[in-house]
């Protein structure tokens, strides 16, 4: 009989990354399920790609770059593959797309160290290096059609509920979009930017799974809130509501999904309240009075910098000692 | 958790209980034909060996004796003859240790400790007659009883810790619902040692039968606490911390918040010693896991070879598994042996026997877990980060000092990182760095 002395605790739970990983894909299935319904096909594959494609990058950094023999796919990369596809339009082309997730992975997540060493949210620096480099297809929106086939070469492209508040108000945004079309997800946007609800019960299963830093959606949200209701009494015709700006635009992708990403967010439950409050500060700064209709990838990718200071100035106190 | 519950016991985690044997009765063990008795079961200087080979000894004859303030003696746990009085190899320790072998040659006489009358006995008294007896802490810690009767400021309450909050053990459990009229005999032995008037026992809920019976039992005299069932809950700390409301300081002991920790199997061998004159050889200990043939929970000669408990005691391992884990303690904080020559020592609660998990380890995802999970409130996957780093003297800014090696990070963790592996390491280097403060 042969004795093993791995180190203690000798039980674990039987929990691993890769759970994480495909709960975190459960999570975001609805929103697919919903782009794939408002913008046909096209939706779905993208997302599909992002992951495949993403997987494979990173499984040819850890195997043949890093030559780790013992690398098994954790879904990790799938993740931020998804994410990347849900955050662009649905007439990005495929190796636009393609182009994205290799930035994201091979750049922003391996050349700082490859899993759990990143410091910004590799999807949401990819989206802005997408948008700066190939600014017509990141910013070319076409509505929801609802045909499963639909090419979009012959449709009219749309404007964002956020861009047409920005440009000509908040009743014109309102005669477009209802918050019906809103929470459903009827509107012109990202693939993933549709359906505020199929988002929300996603959420809600990483709740349950216990898989979420709840404390940031809760900040973020409530800061857009909190400034967007002040906002409102100022001007209602020029900021629009408080439940116009939770629903519409990035604000749910972001804040439920992209703010909480575990390995760019803070770990202490002090810290996890000020990136949130941060995320909600920024992005209504930049709503109100930024260049650009969305805030939302903005804020969270400038608040994931400050994450390793403010987890270092946010530790608790420590069993036993004073208050320091 | 109630509100209450939550601001007296933070984090933990609440593995599978597996108490396996909590309905089997305590049974005594046949006597071992041969015992290998360490010299160093307890924390503080080994005991030097006062016997030499070939010498007969009787059980309870003095073996090993204490060498300076911090150290206990040690005893024969069988009738018999010495074989050898030599150096092996102790996975337990990590290092060589001297050890007393003895072969049993029949049955026990007794060579008993001296009479003592413990109504009208001193303070200093009934102390010296603890350290006679070589009782350590037998929860694990097998730290000297006799020093920590003695406390360096004065004390004002009495805790029993009867939580056992490890998975698998039960010994603790056992000892309670059968000795419960012995306990409080050392209860009061204790009591008038320290001079307290509250006196607190601590159980963990899962264990309903204990709390009842103590409750109809000891009346007034100890209050019985029910404490939640969640892993680290019998840590001295947290269980002081419950009961009490007060913080031991960092870096400090129990008794800078005027409170004295015992285990119940301590209590018990006070009791034995005081008022059956009978020394340190003998405890109880719970055999159990998947991968032994029979559980069971016992008293056993302190020295006996653990191939022997598992044979004799066990019925063997469980056949089928070409790799197997023997742990002396349970599966959050046992030591895994490398030998089943190893014997059981005077802190060993229990011997789990349990096939290894399979570990998926990755980076760490900083999901937080362990954050949450820390029942002291400490940053585990940064204090890991910084060991592996040998970044040390930040680790212990952090509160490396402050860990407890509990292990709760290290069970949660997705990514299954090591912290305890990174951290105990850290502490060892670190502490010889600063030259053995703290
Ligand atoms: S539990 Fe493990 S993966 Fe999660 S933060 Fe702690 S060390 Fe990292
Ligand atoms: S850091 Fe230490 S005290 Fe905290 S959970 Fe891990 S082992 Fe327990």
């Amino acid at each position: 009989m042969k004795l093993l002395t791995s180190p203690a605790p000798h039980i674990r739970t039987a929990d691993s990354t890769a759970d994480v990983m495909l709960d975190v894909l459960i999570a975001l299935s609805p929103a697919v399920a919903a782009a794939t319904y408002f913008f046909g096909l096209q939706a779905f594959i993208l997302s599909i790609a992002g992951m495949i494609s993403a997987e494979l990058i990173e499984f040819f950094i850890m195997r043949v770059l890093r030559k780790d023999k013992n690398f098994v796919p954790n879904g990790s990369a799938a993740v931020t593959g998804l994410l990347l596809a849900l955050n662009v339009s649905v007439a990005t082309p495929w190796w636009v797309l393609l182009i994205g997730v290799l930035f994201a992975i091979a750049i922003v997540k391996h050349a700082f160290g490859g899993l759990g060493q990143n410091i910004f949210n590799p999807a949401l620096a990819a989206r802005i290096f997408l948008l700066v480099s190939f600014p017509t297809a990141m910013t070319t929106w076409y509505p929801p059609i609802g045909k499963f086939f639909g090419t979009y070469a012959d449709i009219q492209t749309t404007a964002t509920p956020l861009a047409v508040l920005k440009l000509e108000g908040f009743n014109s945004a309102m005669q477009k979009f209802t918050y019906t079309d809103l929470l459903f997800g009827n509107i012109g946007g990202c693939i993933g930017e549709t359906s505020a609800l199929l988002l929300i019960i996603g959420f809600l299963y990483l709740v349950l799974r216990g898989r979420i830093k709840i404390v940031i959606p809760a900040t973020y949200l409530g800061t857009v809130f909190a400034i967007s209701s002040i906002m409102y009494l100022v001007n209602p015709e020029k900021f629009g509501t408080p439940l116009f700006h939770l629903l519409a635009g990035g604000m749910m992708l972001g804040a439920l999904f992209m703010a909480t990403d575990m390995v760019t967010s803070p770990m202490t439950l002090k810290g996890q309240a000020i990136f949130g409050v941060g995320c909600g500060l920024i992005t209504m700064l930049i709503r109100y009075f930024g260049g650009y209709p969305e805030g939302v990838s903005l804020s969270i990718l400038l608040m994931n910098a400050f994450v390793p200071i403010i987890d270092r100035y946010t530790q608790p106190k420590i069993f036993g000692r004073r208050k320091s | 958790m109630g509100m209450l519950t939550f601001k007296r016991f933070r984090g933990g985690v609440h593995p599978p209980e597996k108490k396996l044997t909590s309905s089997e009765p305590i049974k005594v063990a046949p006597l071992p034909d041969k015992v290998i008795v360490y010299m160093q079961q307890h924390a503080g200087a080994p005991a030097k060996p006062v016997v030499e080979e070939g010498q007969q000894v009787k059980t309870g004859q003095l073996v090993g004796e204490a060498q300076g303030p911090i150290s206990a003696y040690v005893h024969s746990p069988v009738t018999g003859k010495v074989i050898a009085v030599t150096k092996v190899s102790s996975s337990v320790h990590g290092t060589m240790v001297e050890a007393v072998v003895i072969e049993r040659t029949g049955e026990d006489q007794w060579e008993l400790l001296p009479k003592i009358d413990f109504e009208r006995a001193t303070k200093e008294e009934l102390i010296d007659h603890v350290r006679l007896a070589g009782i350590v802490g037998l929860g694990g810690a097998m730290f000297p009883t006799h020093v920590k009767l003695n406390p360096p400021k004065p004390v004002d309450t009495l805790i029993l810790n009867g939580a056992e909050c490890e998975p698998y053990l039960t010994i603790d459990h056992r000892i309670m619902l059968e000795k419960a009229d012995e306990i409080i005999l050392g209860v009061e032995i204790v009591k008038k040692i320290l001079n307290v008037k509250k006196v607190y026992i601590g159980i963990e809920t899962n264990k309903r039968d204990a709390i009842e019976l103590l409750t109809k039992k000891w009346k007034s005299s100890v209050e019985v606490v029910p404490l939640p069932t969640r892993y680290p809950m019998g840590a001295e700390k947290q269980l002081i911390k419950f009961i009490t409301g007060r913080e031991v300081p960092s870096g400090g002991l129990p008794a800078d918040v005027g409170v004295l920790v015992q285990n119940v199997g301590t209590v018990l061998a006070i009791k034995e010693a005081v008022i059956d004159r009978k020394p340190l050889v003998e405890r109880g200990m719970t055999l159990t896991g998947e991968g032994v043939k029979k559980r069971g929970n016992w008293w056993i000669r302190i020295g006996a070879p653990i191939s022997w408990v598992i044979e004799e005691l066990g019925g063997g391992f469980v056949d089928g598994y070409e790799e197997i884990k023997v742990l002396m303690g349970g599966p959050m904080t046992g030591i895994p042996i490398s030998s089943l020559d190893t014997p059981v020592l005077k802190g060993n609660n229990g011997i789990t026997v349990i096939p290894e998990q399979k570990r998926n380890s990755t980076n760490c995802i900083r999901c937080s877990y362990c954050v949450q999970v820390c029942p002291m409130n400490l940053q585990p996957y940064l204090l890991d980060l910084l060991a592996r780093k040998k970044k040390y003297d930040d680790a212990a800014e952090i509160g490396l000092l402050d860990c407890i090696e509990c292990g709760s990070c290290s069970y949660i963790c997705p990514a299954n990182v090591e912290h305890v592996k990174s951290i105990k390491l850290a502490k060892k280097v670190y502490r010889s760095l600063r030259g053995g403060k703290r």
